[in-house]
C-alpha cells in the first residue's frame, strides 16, 4: 500500500524494512539480580555481585520483568508461549562481564502478533497490519567510557544486568513514514502497558533496522543491519540514507553485503561496522543455570486483567463518542494525553467539545510553555468547569480564551476568574439594545452604506458593539438585536 | 585413649556436646595435624583460627546451656571451589590467584550456621576438572595411602576433590565438602577408602560455588563413614532462592533414619558396568557388595541401562560445553589475574591473561567446549549429546522399575601412580566410566569403602538411587559399611 519508492537511475525501487527494537522492561530491578536499575546514577552504583560476574554467582529471574514482557505480548495480540528458555550468547567484551548475554534465542516467551499503524497521521484509520514475529527477554550489557583517561577504558556495569524486551517485526514495513508509525504506534503501547518508559533518548528504547531494495514484484534483497539507532526521525533517516545507497550499489553494478552498519547522525548515513564474514559465532546454548520458564494460568490470566485500554481501543472509544478521526488519534497518540482526556471526560465534559478544546486549546497553550500535558498548569476538572461555562453560555469562546490565559497564569479556577474580573458573558437585551443604538448614532456613515446595499457591513457593527460592550455580551443576541435595529 | 583426630564427626559433636572434651580442644588438634601435613598438600590455605572461632562459639554455647548445632565444634576442610568470605578461593587456579571473595558461598554458610568450623581451603583439580589432582596450579595432592610393595611412588588421592579425599584419610579432618560434577566426591573417596555422596542435583544449592559445569555440578560431603556423610549433607543441603536450579524442598533428617535393613529393598546390578578390562579384584568386591546387601535383606536383581556406553562422550561434550562458557568470566576484566603486555589491546589482554592463567586440562576443555558449541557443530555434539543425556535418565527410570537402588564400582581401578595417566587425557577420563552416568541423570550415588586390593589400596562401591532417595542410598551405604568393617587406614609417613 505504501506508494514510496526509491527513484533509482534503471526504475523504481522498492524498500523492505523490518525493525529489531530493545525496550527497557520498567523495573525496579535487573533481570536475574536484585541490583536497582535508576538512570543516571553514578557509575557502578547498580551492581550486585551477579552483574558483576563474580565467581559463583547465578542468575535467578525476576519475576517482574517476565510479567511485563508477557503483557507487553498481550498488548499486540501475541501468543505467549507458556513454556520458553533462556540461552547463552557467548562473547567476549569488556562490557559483558559474564561473557555472555543470557537472552532467549531458540524459545522466547512470546510468540506471533502484530500491531496497526497508520502511518498518515491526517487519516488514523487507514491502517496497515505490522507482524510482530517474537519478544524475548534478555539482558542489556554495561558500558565502556573512553573519556576518563589518556590511555584506559573505564566499564560501567550499571545497565550490566537490565532486563530488555527484544521486540522483532516481520520485514513488512516499505517505507521510512511506516516505520516510523511503527515505532510511536509501539512505543505507545509500551507506555500505555507500562512495560518500558519508551525514552528514546536515555536509551530505554532503540532500534536495529534491518533494509532491503528490491524492484517491483522481485524476491527480496540482500539486508543490511544499522545497529541501535535511538530516535524516530534518525530510524527513518538511516532508512532514507541506506535504501539509497544500496540502490546506487545495485545500479552501480556491485553487490549489497549482507552488513552489520552504524548510523552517523550528524553526517545523516550508514557505516559499515563489521561484515557477515567476520561475525561472531556466539555458541548459543541453553543456559544450564536456568530452568525453563513455565507460566500457568492464574500468572497469565493475572497479566490479562492487568492490561490498561490500549490505544486502538480507546480511538474506536473516542470516535463512537462523536469525536473526530484526526482529533481522536492526536488524543490517544500519547498515553499521558489519553489519562488526562479520560479525566476530562470523567469530570463531565462534552467529548467532541472537549477534544476540540484539547487539542487546540491546550496544545496551543502548552506547546508555547514547552510543557507536556502532565505538567499542564490546569487540571482536568478545572478544564471540564470552563468547557461547562461555555455550554451554558456563560463564557463565549473568546472570553473563555481569556478566563483560560488567567487560569494558566494563576491557576485559579474559571468560576472564581469569571466572578474577580467580571467576564460573564451578558444577554441583557435591554443593555445590549442601548449600546446598539448609541453605536449607529455614532456611525451615521456606515448606516447609510448599509442601508444602501452594503450587507458586508454587518460584521462591522457586530465588533462595534461587542467593543463597546467589553466583549461580554452574548454574540448570538448582539446578532438578533443588530439585525433588528438595522431594519 | 583414642586421639581426637582419630574420631569422625558423629563422635566429636557428641563429645563437644556432652562435655567429654572440649571444642577449642578439638580444633587445636586438627590444627596441629593439619599444619604438620605439609607433604600431602592437601591445604592451599589454613585457617586455624576460623576453626577455633566456631570451636570458641561451640564451647560457650554448651556452658550458656544453648542447643547446639548439628555440627557444633566440628571442624572441617573446605574444597577451594567454595566462595569463603575474606578467605582466598582459587579453584586451585593462577587466572584466580589472590581471588578473596567478599562473600560466602550458601553450602559454606549452611555449614557455619550448624557450628562447623574452617581449618583452610583445600587443594583440589583446577576449575574441579580432573580425576587425579594433578592439574592443580599448587601442586598435586599426594595420597596418604602408599602401595604395600615398599615403594614409595607418590599415588593420586583422586579428584577432583583430591586435596578433600586426602585430608580425610589423614586424619586432617573428620570431614570435607566435596564437588561432583562427574564423579569427584566418589572416585576420590573410593581412591582413599572414605565415604563420598553426591546428592541429587539441586539438593545442595551452587551459589558461591564456582561453576565447572552447571547442569551437573553438585556438592556434598566427604568423611570417614556414611553416618558421618548424612550428618554433614543434611547441614550443607537446603533450599536456596539465590540458585534457579535449587530445590524446595525439606531437607530429611537422613542421620536419624539411618537404617542398615534392606528388606523390602531390590537392588539392581547393571550388567552394562562390567567393562573389558575390569580387573578382577573390582568384579570380586563387586560381587561381596550383592552379597552383603543381600544378607542386609536386600533382594538382587540384574538390570540394564543400555545407553551406559554413551554417558562418557556425552558427558565430555556436556560437560565442557558448559565450562567454556562458565570459564568466560574470568577474562583479566574485574578481578584475578590480568596480563597486559605492552601495547596490547583488549583481545591481547584477554589471550595472554587466560593463556597464563589457565592450565592444560581447563585449556583443552575450553577448547572442546567451544568447538561442540560452535556453528555448524552444535547438532552433532551438543544436541547429540543432550539426546544422550535423555536416554541415560530413560534409562534409569526404566531400571527403577525393576529395582529401588542400583550398586556398581566406584572407578575401575584403584589409585594409580601420579604420573601414570596425566599424559594421556582419554584414560583419565576414563576413571569416571561408573560415576557419569547417574551425574547425568542428577541422581544420587555414593562410595563407599568395600575392602582393599593386592598392593594394599582401598577400592569402593558406588551405590545410586532414585532422584531425592538419598536415605535408600544412605542405608544401604550402611549396610555395605557394617559388613565390609573397613578399618584400614594409611600409616602417617607425611
Amino acid at each position: 500500500m505504501s506508494e514510496y519508492r526509491i527513484q533509482g537511475a534503471t526504475g523504481e525501487w522498492e524498500v523492505v524494512i523490518g525493525l529489531e527494537v530493545h525496550a527497557q522492561v520498567t523495573s525496579e530491578a535487573k533481570l536475574f539480580s536484585g541490583a536497582a536499575t535508576a538512570f543516571g546514577a553514578e557509575p557502578n552504583t547498580q551492581v550486585s555481585l551477579v552483574d558483576a560476574a563474580m565467581p559463583g554467582m547465578l542468575p535467578v529471574p525476576n519475576r517482574e520483568c517476565i510479567r511485563q514482557a508477557v503483557r507487553t505480548g498481550m498488548a499486540i495480540d501475541a501468543a505467549i508461549n507458556r513454556w520458553s528458555r533462556f540461552d547463552r550468547k557467548n562473547y567476549f567484551y569488556a562490557d559483558l562481564p559474564q561473557g555472555y548475554q543470557i537472552s532467549q534465542l531458540y524459545h522466547p516467551l512470546v510468540g506471533e502478533g502484530h500491531l496497526d499503524i497508520s502511518p498518515d497521521e491526517k487519516n488514523p484509520d487507514a491502517t496497515k497490519r505490522i507482524g510482530v514475529e517474537r519478544i524475548h527477554v534478555e539482558q542489556d550489557a554495561g558500558k565502556l567510557m573512553h573519556d576518563q583517561h589518556p590511555t584506559r577504558s573505564y566499564v560501567d556495569l550499571n545497565r550490566s544486568g537490565v532486563a530488555l524486551m527484544e521486540i522483532v517485526s516481520r520485514p513488512d514495513m516499505a517505507s521510512p513514514a511506516e516505520a516510523g508509525a511503527y515505532l510511536r504506534k509501539l512505543r505507545a503501547i509500551l507506555r500505555y502497558v507500562g512495560s518500558c518508559d519508551g525514552n528514546m533518548e536515555e536509551g530505554s528504547m532503540r532500534a536495529d533496522v534491518n533494509v532491503s531494495v528490491r524492484r517491483a514484484g522481485e524476491e527480496l534483497g540482500t539486508r543490511t543491519e544499522t545497529k541501535n539507532v535511538n530516535s524516530v526521525r534518525f530510524v527513518m533517516a538511516a532508512i532514507e540514507h541506506e535504501a539509497n545507497r544500496q540502490v546506487d550499489v545495485i545500479e552501480g553494478g556491485g553487490r549489497v553485503v549482507q552488513e552489520t552498519r552504524l548510523f552517523d547522525p550528524d553526517k545523516g548515513v550508514t557505516r559499515s561496522m563489521r561484515s557477515k564474514e567476520d561475525a561472531h559465532d556466539y555458541r548459543y546454548f541453553p543456559d544450564p543455570d536456568l530452568l525453563p520458564l513455565e507460566l500457568d494460568e492464574a500468572f497469565l490470566e493475572d497479566c490479562r486483567a492487568s492490561l490498561p485500554e490500549l490505544p486502538d481501543a480507546k480511538r474506536a472509544r473516542y470516535e463512537g463518542m462523536g469525536i473526530t478521526p484526526y482529533n481522536a488519534g492526536v488524543l490517544t497518540a500519547e498515553v499521558e494525553t489519553a489519562r488526562w482526556f479520560d479525566a476530562l471526560l470523567e469530570a463531565g465534559a462534552a467529548p467532541a467539545q472537549a477534544a476540540n478544546w484539547v487539542s487546540s486549546e491546550l496544545f496551543g497553550a502548552l506547546n508555547r510553555m514547552g510543557k507536556g500535558i502532565e505538567d499542564s498548569p490546569v487540571a482536568p476538572a478545572q478544564a471540564a468547569e470552563l468547557l461547562s461555562l461555555v455550554a451554558d453560555g456563560t463564557l463565549s469562546g473568546s472570553l473563555a480564551k481569556q478566563v483560560f490565559e488567567v487560569m494558566l497564569d494563576t491557576g485559579q479556577s474559571p468560576a472564581a476568574i469569571v466572578e474577580e474580573r467580571g467576564l460573564k458573558q451578558t444577554s441583557d437585551t435591554g443593555a445590549i439594545e442601548a449600546v446598539i443604538a448609541d453605536v449607529l448614532a455614532k456611525n451615521p456613515g456606515q448606516l447609510d452604506q448599509y442601508r444602501g446595499g452594503k450587507q458586508a457591513l454587518f460584521g462591522f457593527f457586530v465588533g462595534q458593539t461587542m467593543k463597546a460592550m467589553g466583549g461580554k455580551a452574548n454574540p448570538a443576541v448582539v446578532n438578533d438585536l443588530l439585525k433588528k435595529a438595522l431594519g | 585413649m583414642t586421639e581426637l583426630t582419630d574420631l569422625g564427626i558423629a563422635a566429636i559433636r557428641d563429645g563437644v556436646r556432652d562435655g567429654t572434651f572440649s571444642a577449642r580442644d578439638v580444633a587445636t588438634a586438627f590444627n596441629e595435624k593439619v599444619s604438620a601435613a605439609k607433604a600431602l598438600n592437601a591445604f592451599l590455605v589454613e585457617t586455624p583460627e576460623h576453626a577455633l572461632a566456631a570451636a570458641d562459639a561451640a564451647d560457650a554455647a554448651r556452658a550458656a546451656g544453648k542447643t547446639l548445632g548439628p555440627l557444633a565444634g566440628v571442624p572441617i576442610g573446605m574444597k577451594d571451589l567454595f566462595c569463603t568470605k575474606d578467605v582466598a578461593t582459587t579453584a586451585s587456579s593462577h587466572i584466580l590467584e589472590g581471588f578473596v571473595p567478599p562473600y560466602e558461598s550458601t553450602v559454606s554458610q549452611n555449614l557455619w550456621n550448624a557450628g562447623a568450623g574452617m581449618l583452610g581451603k583445600l587443594n583440589m583439580d583446577q576449575f574441579a576438572m580432573g580425576s587425579s589432582n594433578e592439574t592443580s596450579f599448587f601442586g598435586n595432592v599426594i595420597s596418604p595411602w602408599r602401595r604395600n610393595d615398599g615403594g614409595h611412588a607418590p599415588l593420586a588421592p583422586g579428584g577432583s576433590s583430591g586435596g578433600s579425599s586426602s585430608a580425610v584419610a589423614a586424619r586432617l579432618c573428620p570431614g570435607a565438602t566435596g564437588t561432583d560434577t562427574g564423579g569427584s566426591i566418589r572416585q576420590p573417596a573410593a581412591f582413599t577408602g572414605i565415604s563420598g555422596i553426591k546428592p541429587t542435583y539441586g539438593r545442595c544449592s551452587r551459589w558461591g560455588t564456582i561453576a565447572f559445569a552447571s547442569s551437573l555440578d553438585q556438592a556434598g560431603p566427604m568423611a570417614r563413614d556414611v553416618t558421618d556423610c548424612a550428618i554433614m549433607l543434611g547441614a550443607m543441603a537446603g533450599f536456596d532462592p539465590k540458585d534457579a536450579t535449587s530445590l524446595d524442598l525439606d531437607v530429611p533428617a537422613w542421620d536419624r533414619e539411618l537404617s542398615s535393613d534392606l528388606k523390602g529393598k531390590r537392588v539392581g546390578i547393571p550388567k552394562e558396568y562390567r567393562v573389558d578390562g575390569m580387573p578382577q579384584e573390582i568384579e570380586a568386591l563387586w560381587q561381596q557388595g550383592v552379597d552383603w546387601l543381600r544378607d542386609a535383606g536386600a533382594e538382587i536383581v540384574e538390570v540394564s541401562l543400555p545407553h551406559t556406553k554413551y554417558a562418557l562422550p556425552a558427558y565430555y561434550i556436556i560437560a565442557p560445553a558448559e565450562a567454556s562458557s562458565n570459564l568466560a568470566r574470568y577474562d583479566g576484566v574485574r578481578y584475578g589475574l590480568r596480563d597486559l603486555p605492552d601495547g596490547a589491546n583488549l583481545q591481547d589482554m584477554y589471550a595472554a591473561t587466560r593463556a597464563d592463567g589457565f592450565g592444560d586440562e581447563v585449556k583443552r576443555r575450553i577448547m572442546i567446549g567451544t568447538y561442540v558449541l560452535s556453528a555448524g557443530f552444535y547438532d552433532a555434539y551438543y544436541t547429540q549429546a543432550q539426546k544422550v543425556r535423555a536416554l541415560i535418565a530413560r534409562d534409569f527410570d526404566r531400571a527403577w522399575e525393576a529395582c529401588d537402588l542400583l550398586l556398581a564400582p566406584t572407578a575401575p581401578s584403584a589409585a594409580f601412580a601420579l604420573g601414570e595417566k596425566s599424559a594421556d587425557p582419554i584414560a583419565m577420563y576414563l576413571n569416571d566410566v561408573f560415576t557419569v552416568p547417574s551425574s547425568l541423570a542428577g541422581l544420587p550415588a555414593m562410595s563407599v569403602p568395600g575392602g582393599l586390593d593386592a598392593q594394599g589400596l582401598p577400592l569402593g562401591l558406588q551405590i545410586i538411587g532414585r532422584a531425592l532417595d538419598e536415605q535408600g542410598v544412605l542405608d544401604a551405604g550402611l549396610a555395605i559399611e557394617e559388613r565390609a568393617g573397613f578399618t584400614a587406614r594409611p600409616e602417617a609417613w607425611w
